[in-house]
């Protein structure tokens, strides 16, 4: 689960990780109050204003409505208002967000940290996650702050610093030390980074996160070290034990349909093309997904209606491939094990009825228990559905649905 | 011989007498398995299904033979149930539960190490040598008899593959369900090692899907073998966008050699009979063969 960087920044901090302070805001009149609170807390005359949505790349996006960024700085307490403005409300573009952008909600307003002093500011990168070969978390440091680590990773793969931890020890000192002296640092600075990877760690592991990237972590002009931003990504599986993280979920950063999902007890995920489709089980609804990309047609979603299917849930998956205007055919795909064929087609005849109206062409393909009886009670419906058992040919009925 | 589960397996269950746990025993039975008990704390001595219901796995080892476990145990208790497993001796752990938070398998994978014990899963849909033991929820019926071995990260997909094998004329020596969860007992490589060792098995059915490198070490490691015996590959999620989650915990593309189109670009090069259909694999495992 995502959350924004106000709450990683939130959630660091009661675990002792320096971060940059900041307050956030819902709406522009608040803006003025909680710079002069900001002030009075941090000293800072400059403040940074930043978009807070779930995706990165904030600080080069552009908000649709204002051309504003996504990350603004405000030179003087009296700039504040008008630059969250600029911001606030508006739909903002980035690299992750697609074309259509996210509306930005809220909008935090931070200390500025580059102040000048006796050294020189320096950015840096910090991330702890998961090393799935090895089923290890690994930290990895870079001395490249501020960049997509994905690049340093693929140009400079010798920038990157990785340490893992024993999970039968957890991280010892010699290892954050490692990684301080190999970022270059000395003096306060470094003891304030090993101080800092320390305090990020125990906040990893105590709230069951699956990825922690701090990007940039700033070194200060006056050698502190703090978290200028924060992607917390929080293990979903793990969510019962924290009932705290799991309110800071933020639904109206997910798609609405998504979410009704959901509730439905399905995994939908919404795509961009025009073939709906519903299956059971994740891998062969992703096969089915490549399946009508192959038929000629575009995955309009994921959708996996999980071990019991049956008519509730067929019909709920109906009722939201349908809310989505592009589909033009819907490809039900269902290899009954436990669950038998029959039943799961007796579902979609009742679905098919009760929502009535269905004007995309349908076609049902059913294996596995009782199949032979599923394709009948499908043909001898008479809804305008197909049925095909083989997976080949209900490529080939995609293929002549779109055609 | 086959691998991992036979005839001679002495399965008990974990997680027996909870709903999951006995509509799964009961198939497991039903099929023929040699399922010798199950474990529940606080019910050993009880009868369930006609089987001794034990308190703790030590006791099904000691009272039962056990060797082989299925765990069907909530996701917040199965991480120990698989410790309480591997302490007790077991040497094959089948562990079908999905949702166990991560740090659970850290310490639970990191328990495991130095033990003689393999890990099956977690969030996987078993094991299963036709005719022989199913220890696992798929349809026993599919799995017909052969000499084609399945390694795959999905349960219907594994359903799917096998269904086409079995139409193309062929049959399934084992199937192993590795699982689609970021952590994961047994590795695509290994249980291709498994198989690769079976003299039971000729050919391999290789089925990954997006996110981790698995497949391509798998792969890689199929080529400086020298290619022993034709492996036929897919990988599922071609259409998956990046940084989405698609069902499986373990199912998301990170970075650019988790996408579909990398991995089978490796396995291509490494001698694998990629197919960009998940329609073609019965027709490609005969071609390969021939």
């Amino acid at each position: 689960m995502n959350i924004h960087e106000y709450q990683a920044k939130e959630i660091l901090k009661s675990y002792g990780v320096k971060i940059q302070h900041g307050v956030v805001v819902d709406n522009p009149e608040k803006a003025i109050a909680a710079a002069k609170e900001l002030n009075k807390e941090t000293g800072t005359e400059w403040f940074v204003v930043k978009a807070q949505i779930h995706a990165g790349g904030r600080g080069k996006g552009k908000v649709n409505e204002t051309g504003s960024n996504g990350v603004v700085l405000a030179k003087s307490l009296e700039q504040v208002p008008e630059k969250v403005k600029g911001i606030l409300g508006g739909t903002l573009v980035t690299h992750q967000t697609g074309a259509e952008g996210k509306v930005v909600n809220k909008v935090l307003i931070a200390e500025d940290v580059y102040y000048p002093g006796e050294s020189e500011p320096k950015e840096y990168y910090l991330g702890i996650l998961l090393d799935r070969a090895k089923g290890k978390n690994v930290i990895m440091a870079s001395t490249e702050g501020g960049m997509d680590i994905e690049e340093v990773a693929a140009n400079t793969p010798e920038k990157i610093i990785k340490e893992w931890i024993e999970p039968s020890v957890g991280l010892q000192g010699f290892q954050a030390r490692k990684v301080a002296f190999a970022l270059g640092l000395e003096g306060n600075a470094f003891k304030e980074m090993v101080k800092f990877i320390f305090s990020l760690y125990k906040a990893y592991e105590s709230t069951d996160s699956s990825m922690f990237e701090i990007n940039p972590v700033l070194k200060t002009s006056d050698n502190k070290i703090l978290a200028v931003d924060a992607k917390v990504n929080l293990d979903e599986n793990a969510l019962y034990r924290h009932k705290d993280l799991a309110e800071l979920r933020d639904l109206s950063e997910e798609d609405p349909l998504e979410v009704e999902a959901g509730k439905s007890g399905l995994n939908y995920v919404k795509l961009e093309g025009n073939v709906g489709c519903m299956v059971n089980g994740a891998g062969l609804a992703m096969a089915t997904m490549d399946i009508i990309k192959i038929s000629g047609g575009e995955p309009a979603n994921f959708l996996d209606v999980g071990g019991g299917a049956n008519a509730e849930t067929v019909e709920s998956g109906f009722r939201i491939i349908l809310k989505d205007p592009n589909v033009k055919a819907i490809l039900i795909n269902i290899f009954g094990g436990i669950v038998r064929c029959d039943r799961v087609a007796n579902g979609v005849v009742e679905a098919y009825k009760k929502i009535g109206n269905i004007s995309v062409p349908i076609i049902v393909r059913l294996q596995g228990t009782n199949a032979e009886e599923g394709a009948k009670i499908i043909e001898d419906s008479g809804l305008k559905v197909s049925s095909a058992i083989v997976l080949k040919d209900a490529a080939e009925k995609v293929k002549e649905a779109l055609a | 011989m086959s691998v991992l589960v036979n005839k001679d397996s002495k399965i008990i269950v974990q997680g027996f007498t909870g709903t999951e746990g006995t509509f799964h025993a009961s198939q497991m039975i039903e099929y023929g398995s040699n399922v010798v008990g199950g474990v529940t704390p606080g019910k050993g001595g009880q009868t369930h299904l006609e089987r001794p219901v034990f308190n703790t796995v030590k006791d099904a080892v000691d009272k039962a033979g056990a060797n082989v476990s299925i765990i069907f145990v909530p996701p917040a208790f199965a991480a120990d149930a698989i410790m309480e497993a591997a302490d007790a001796g077991i040497k094959v752990i089948i562990t079908i539960t999905e949702g166990i938070p991560v740090k659970d398998m850290i310490t639970a994978k990191n328990y495991l190490e130095g033990k003689e014990v393999t890990l099956v899963g977690p969030n996987c849909p078993g094991v299963i040598t036709p005719d022989e033991a199913k220890v696992g929820i798929m349809p026993g019926f599919v799995f017909k008899k052969g000499r084609i071995g399945i390694v795959s990260k999905s349960g219907t997909l594994t359903y799917e593959a096998a269904d086409q094998i079995v139409k193309a004329g062929l049959g399934i020596s084992t199937a192993i369900g590795i699982g689609g969860d970021p952590i994961i007992g047994t590795s695509t490589k290994q249980a291709v090692e498994l198989l690769m060792d079976d003299p039971e098995t000729d050919a391999i059915v290789m089925i990954g899907e997006i996110g981790g490198n698995y497949e391509a070490e798998a792969a890689k490691w199929v080529m400086a073998q020298g290619n022993p015996k034709p492996v036929v590959g897919f990988i599922a999620g071609q259409t998956a966008p990046k940084g989405k989650r698609m069902g499986h915990a373990g199912a998301i593309i990170g970075g650019a050699d988790d996408t579909a189109a990398a991995k089978m670009k490796i396995m291509g090069e490494c001698g694998i009979h990629v197919v960009e259909s998940p329609a073609d694999i019965g027709s490609k495992m005969v071609e390969a063969l021939s």
